[in-house]
């Protein structure tokens, strides 16, 4: 291949690096006026008042609008319609915004909200999914699966009890993993302005224009066509750019009533509130092996602290175990989950979704399983590695598996034979593996239309113009768009014209989350292309007396495969079809097959291709303090097919990168007050400065493997890279800590404090293992019973409930809720 | 993005200028020199000046001059001491220090002067108007209480990092000063009533609100450093979450002249970000007459350790920071008797 493979400069590099590509706070229309919204200071309140006359006659204000405005809920999922883009009746964290001033400068905006006058009573808080359990009153929100609990789920793919029964070890053990957010480098910005025709037009910073499209719709009772959603290159999404936010439904609703362009550009620390990032997870997980260390079966319980929305909480709170079971051979498996409201900002999708953090549990806990049978933990994951074309105990399809030779790389590239448990007091090595969806198999909204829409326009000039609804968050989709047309059909990158995320211009592709552009874009892309190349082949052949599959397309020609000197320039062919068919444009499209799972819950988990890493991570600690640094990591990751290398593996450092801030330092921390003097809940850090994320000095070097054994549901074979090199690290340090210096730190951050904690325990003869101690008791649900493939099942619940259990009234009809 | 609120500014013509400047201001007036500390708290409304006297650009506060000693201007870029060649020769301590301030970007903004004059720091302190606000303030700065606020009681007198203390334990945050009072440094204070010269050491206080002992108009204009000694010895340790950007959670300087046999003939230790001020350990003089042996070490190391008192105000665990300032305690005196061994 010409340009599949082959290290290129990114389309969008020129502008990038002159800085002219234009992102959502660069937008600067006529006549513009900015928006602040002013943001509860209370944790948890009713809203007795708004008195906002004074803010409304301040200089320069335009417009104050208050949750009076938006009758109207919306959320990402069709089961989580709880937000209103300003808060009616109460607030439920500091930050959620209550009001918001339109006016001719930002200055001027924000002086005024000092003027608002807001009556407030407060009401007790949740801080922890502990306190939710037991607090029945006030409630957070007014729906859930029990009083302050979102969302509870059990699953049992057979029958775990008898198998733990007779296992030869059960290991059980509880760990922690801390919240954290995106720390994406560009703010949420959004501006919106009406056209001449009276239309709405919104550029923001999303990487979901086609869900935001449909919810401003919804949110502003508004018909879709007349909105268009632009999302602009995104500064790094994550996950913390796909719900609809406060700020762009009050941006857009402020434009219709002034009639004037309105943009609001979030501060670091409201990016802090608006969040959405990774949920804080306790965990109990009990595995059962035999003496050789195979697992027999596995029990699973997840406790999600979810803030204060539901946001993607219904499909976090699954993810926090379904994938379990796509790297090792799980034969029974129970897994129970429960999201908790607490008075905080919403958490939602954080590259991994949910997925980090069992995985987390699962990886320290094989290498404890290795070392009390004296197992070598790469032996011990390597003979039961999930067989490729297999369906799991949860009825996940698994196609091409590439865990084995990224096991194997990194165990040759960092001498883990001879090194592991050899090196001196002080220093470690870590392995620990992990696997990640393709795209997710459902869309948000339940519908069977395509996932990812392409077109492409070909005229006489040569050119070809794709459009496609992909959006670009700077992860690359703009040229694996273009690699992929340019592959098809015999071009350079460079030639192709891109017009994506463009609700009025493209076909809906549903956005960048889920690791899902590449592989439903691609292939959509491919389908366009193969079509526009069977036109073009047949109208050049007939040019060159030839049979349509003798054309071949290469360098810019369109020639005789077995003679290619003998053949045309592509404008030529383009011009030649032109002339036989008229105008030229084709079409392609992409929807994933159905899933093997069928019970409700199983929409969730299921995607067309798995990546596979496994990571060896190397640490130095200081046992006089308990300072942890990594010096360096080898990865191998199973992506298929690499499209563009210099993508890839700015990917998998980049996940690399991630993953070591959450190993080692990053927390969405909360400060309560002393109770008797404050009812304050705050975010302690909401600041770049203080809120700790590695730099450039912390990074260690990263020797990165790419597997390539191309999965055929991939375009050219291509899976997943933008997420799976994240969720080995945190595990892999944890373990590597134990090699370096005999103590386990079962909870991520592993600060030095709880390092040097353990050390003081074990020198005095304890266990040598921080972390959490106990799962509290969770009113679990009667369980969902699913036999896994080989117990005879058929993807189905034997008990499947008669209705949905959820009590969230709808606010939208036609749809129904997306089956998790 | 944050936006500061409006003030006056007057670019000083002259030291005596900015002086009388800063007099007739009164409360409401503010020197400003590199404002890398000054301008985010001004967009977070920690300090609202209504006039800003600019000094940055003094010639008389920008050089390094030789006296007895060296002396240092005010107004002398971070980056400029810290690649100072008599500094780096003869004042290690300090070259280190003033290269270890927050970023390059900082360091080629941030002066000297105005990291001696770092205003003290806390997690509850350097805050948005609108996070204070949710905790309703507390006694470092107070907030007016309006409409927007809660109906809890007012935090205006309260110390939140402890709650039924008197005083603000805001935590004095500068590298240099460490480095600079170790290495036994003296400052000139200028003001429209005349100049005067005290020890560093005596420019701070244990208040975390009134940790200058400089009066509101006196301007820092002159760091002296005593003269070379060829058998001084100095040395700064800075710990901190990352390698770059962050404010120390602990910092130890020490200065050490060696004598005759390798015995002590004057020690400074000094921890930074450990209290409300600088503390120059007094156990220090204890060194004197002695050698630096592992047991000499350690039991200094215990105490001065005992001389930290860090809060749950800063980065990382404080009781973890107690542990590890005796370590890095320790670990700098060894510093520098390896350093003289190595003479």
């Amino acid at each position: 291949m010409k340009v599949v493979g082959q290290a290129r400069r990114r389309v969008d590099a020129r502008a990038k690096v002159t800085g002219q590509t234009r992102f959502a706070d660069d937008v600067v229309l006529p006549r513009m006026l900015y928006g602040k919204l002013l943001r509860s200071a209370h944790p948890h309140a009713l809203i007795v008042e708004i008195a906002a006359s004074a803010a409304r006659a301040a200089p320069g204000v335009h417009l104050v609008l208050t949750g009076a405005d938006f009758p109207t809920a919306y959320g990402i999922m069709p089961v989580s319609q709880d937000e209103h883009a300003l808060c009616r009746g109460k607030v439920r964290y500091v930050g959620d915004p209550v009001a918001a001033v339109i006016a001719a400068s930002e200055r001027e905006a924000a002086d005024a909200l000092a003027l608002i006058r807001v009556t407030y009573e407060p009401l007790a808080t949740i801080a922890s999914p502990e306190e939710a359990l037991r607090t029945a009153e006030p409630r957070i929100q007014d729906y859930g699966e029990g009083p302050n609990l979102h969302r509870l789920a059990h699953f049992a793919f057979g029958d775990v009890e008898p198998a733990l029964a007779g296992a030869d070890q059960v290991f059980e053990d509880v760990f922690f993993y801390q919240g954290s957010t995106h720390l994406s480098l560009e703010q949420h910005a959004t501006v919106a302005a009406l056209d001449a025709d009276g239309r709405l037009t919104l550029w923001s910073s999303t990487q979901t224009p086609h869900y935001l499209h449909r919810e401003l719709a919804r949110a502003l009772d508004m018909p879709a066509h007349h909105i268009r959603v632009i999302a602009t290159p995104n500064g790094g999404g994550f996950g913390g750019k796909s719900d609809p936010f406060n700020h762009e439904i009050v941006a857009a609703k402020a434009a219709l009533v002034t009639g004037r362009p309105v943009k609001i550009t979030l501060t670091r620390e409201e990016v802090f509130y608006a969040h959405r990032g990774r949920h804080p997870v306790l965990m109990r997980l009990k595995t059962g092996v035999r003496q050789d260390g195979t697992i027999v079966a596995m029990d699973l319980e997840t406790l999600l602290d979810g803030g204060a929305y539901g946001s993607y909480g219904p499909a976090s709170t699954l993810y926090t175990g379904q994938l379990q079971t796509v790297t090792y051979h799980v034969p029974r498996y129970r897994f129970r989950a429960c999201r908790a409201f607490t008075n905080k900002p919403p958490c939602g999708p954080k590259r991994g979704h949910g997925t980090p953090q069992p995985r987390f549990a699962q990886e320290v806990q094989l290498d404890k399983i290795a070392v009390a049978l004296g197992r070598d933990p790469a032996d011990l994951r390597l003979q039961q590695l999930a067989p490729a074309n297999s369906v799991t105990a949860n009825w996940l399809t698994i196609g091409s598996m590439g865990l084995k030779p990224c096991i194997e790389r990194v165990v040759q590239g960092s001498a883990w034979r001879e090194r592991r448990g050899q090196l001196p007091f002080g220093r470690g090595l870590g392995m620990a593996c992990s696997s990640y969806l393709c795209g997710a198999g459902l869309p948000i909204y339940w519908n069977e239309m395509p996932h990812s829409g392409v077109q492409l326009q070909l005229d006489r000039s040569g050119r070809v113009t794709v459009f496609c609804g992909a959006t670009e968050i700077g992860q690359g989709s703009d040229d694996v768009l273009a690699a992929i047309i340019a592959e098809v059909l015999g071009l350079e990158t460079t030639d192709i014209k891109l017009v994506t995320g463009d609700t009025d211009l493209t076909p809906v592709d549903l956005g960048s989350y889920s690791s899902r552009v590449t592989l439903m874009m691609g292939n959509a892309a491919i389908q366009a292309a193969e079509r526009a190349k069977a036109i073009l082949s047949a109208s050049a052949g007939q040019k060159l007396g030839l049979p349509a599959e003798r054309v071949a397309f290469a360098d810019r020609r369109v020639f005789d495969v077995e003679n290619p000197s003998a053949g045309m320039a592509f404008q030529e062919a383009v011009v030649a079809a032109e002339v036989e068919h008229g105008t030229l444009g084709t079409t392609g499209s992409y929807r994933p097959p159905r899933s093997a799972a069928r019970y409700r819950g199983g929409g969730v988990g299921p995607s067309v291709a798995y990546s596979y890493t496994a990571a060896v991570v190397e640490v130095e600690v200081d046992p006089a303090t308990g300072w942890v640094r990594v010096s360096k990591v080898w990865i191998g990751h199973d992506i298929g097919r690499v499209i563009n290398p210099v993508l890839a593996r700015g990917q998998v450092e980049g996940g690399v990168y991630m993953g070591l801030g959450e190993a080692l330092m990053e927390e969405q921390a909360f400060r309560r007050l002393p109770p008797r003097l404050s009812s304050a809940l705050v975010h302690k850090i909401p600041s770049m400065l203080e809120y700790k994320s590695p730099t450039a000095l912390e990074m260690p070097e990263v020797v990165t493997y790419f597997i390539e054994d191309p999965d055929p549901s991939g375009p050219f074979g291509a899976k997943e890279v933008g997420q799976g090199p994240l969720l080995p690290i945190a595990p892999a340090v944890a373990n590597a800590v134990f090699d370096a210096v005999g103590v386990r730190v079962d909870q991520v951050p592993i600060t030095p404090d709880l390092v040097l904690a353990a050390l003081g325990a074990k020198a005095k003869g304890k266990s040598g293992r921080v972390g959490p101690e106990a799962f509290p008791a969770v009113p679990w649900p009667e369980a969902l019973v699913v036999p896994p493939p080989w117990e005879g099942g058929n993807g189905k619940a034997i008990n499947e409930p008669a209705k949905s259990r959820d009590a969230l009234p709808t606010h939208h009809s036609g749809t129904a809720g997306v089956k998790v | 993005m944050m936006r500061a609120p409006d003030f006056r500014y007057h670019a000083a013509r002259s030291v005596k200028d900015a002086a009388r400047a800063l007099k007739d201001g009164g409360p409401d007036a503010m020197l400003i020199a590199g404002g890398t500390d000054l301008v985010p708290n001004l967009k977070r409304r920690q300090q609202t000046p209504a006039l800003l006297i600019g000094i940055r650009h003094l010639r008389e506060l920008r050089r390094i001059r030789n006296g007895k000693g060296l002396m240092i201007g005010g107004a002398v870029r971070l980056s400029e001491v810290a690649a100072d060649r008599k500094v780096l020769r003869h004042y290690p301590a300090l070259a280190r220090a003033a290269g270890l301030v927050a970023t390059p970007q900082i360091r080629n903004m941030g002066t000297l002067g105005g990291n001696l004059c770092l205003d003290t720091r806390c997690t509850y302190y350097n805050q948005s108007y609108e996070w204070r606000q949710a905790i309703n303030f507390c006694m470092k700065a107070p907030g007016a209480t309006g409409g927007h606020a809660c109906a809890t009681p007012t935090g205006d007198a309260i110390c939140w990092v402890a709650t039924s203390s008197p005083r603000c334990w805001a935590v004095s945050s500068t590298d240099t000063a460490p480095a600079l009072i170790a290495l036994g440094a003296r400052v000139t204070l200028v003001s429209s009533d005349g100049e005067r010269d005290i020890p560093l050491e005596e420019l701070y206080a244990d208040d975390g609100m009134a940790y200058l002992t400089k009066s509101a108009d006196e301007i820092l204009t002159v760091v002296h450093l005593p003269p070379e000694d060829a058998a001084v010895r100095s040395t700064y340790w800075k710990l901190r979450r990352r390698g770059s950007f962050d404010f120390p959670v602990l910092g130890v300087a020490a200065a050490v002249r060696f004598g005759e046999g390798n015995t002590v003939s004057d020690a400074r230790v000094v921890l930074g970000a450990v209290a409300s001020h600088p503390v120059l350990v007094p156990e220090s003089a204890e060194l004197v007459g002695r050698r630096l042996t592992d047991d000499v070490v350690e039991a200094f190391a215990d105490a001065a350790a005992a001389h930290a008192k860090p809060m749950d105000n800063t980065d990382l665990a404080l009781g973890w920071r107690k542990k590890v300032a005796r370590r890095y305690v320790a670990g700098a005196l060894r510093e520098l008797k390896e350093a003289h061994a190595a003479k």
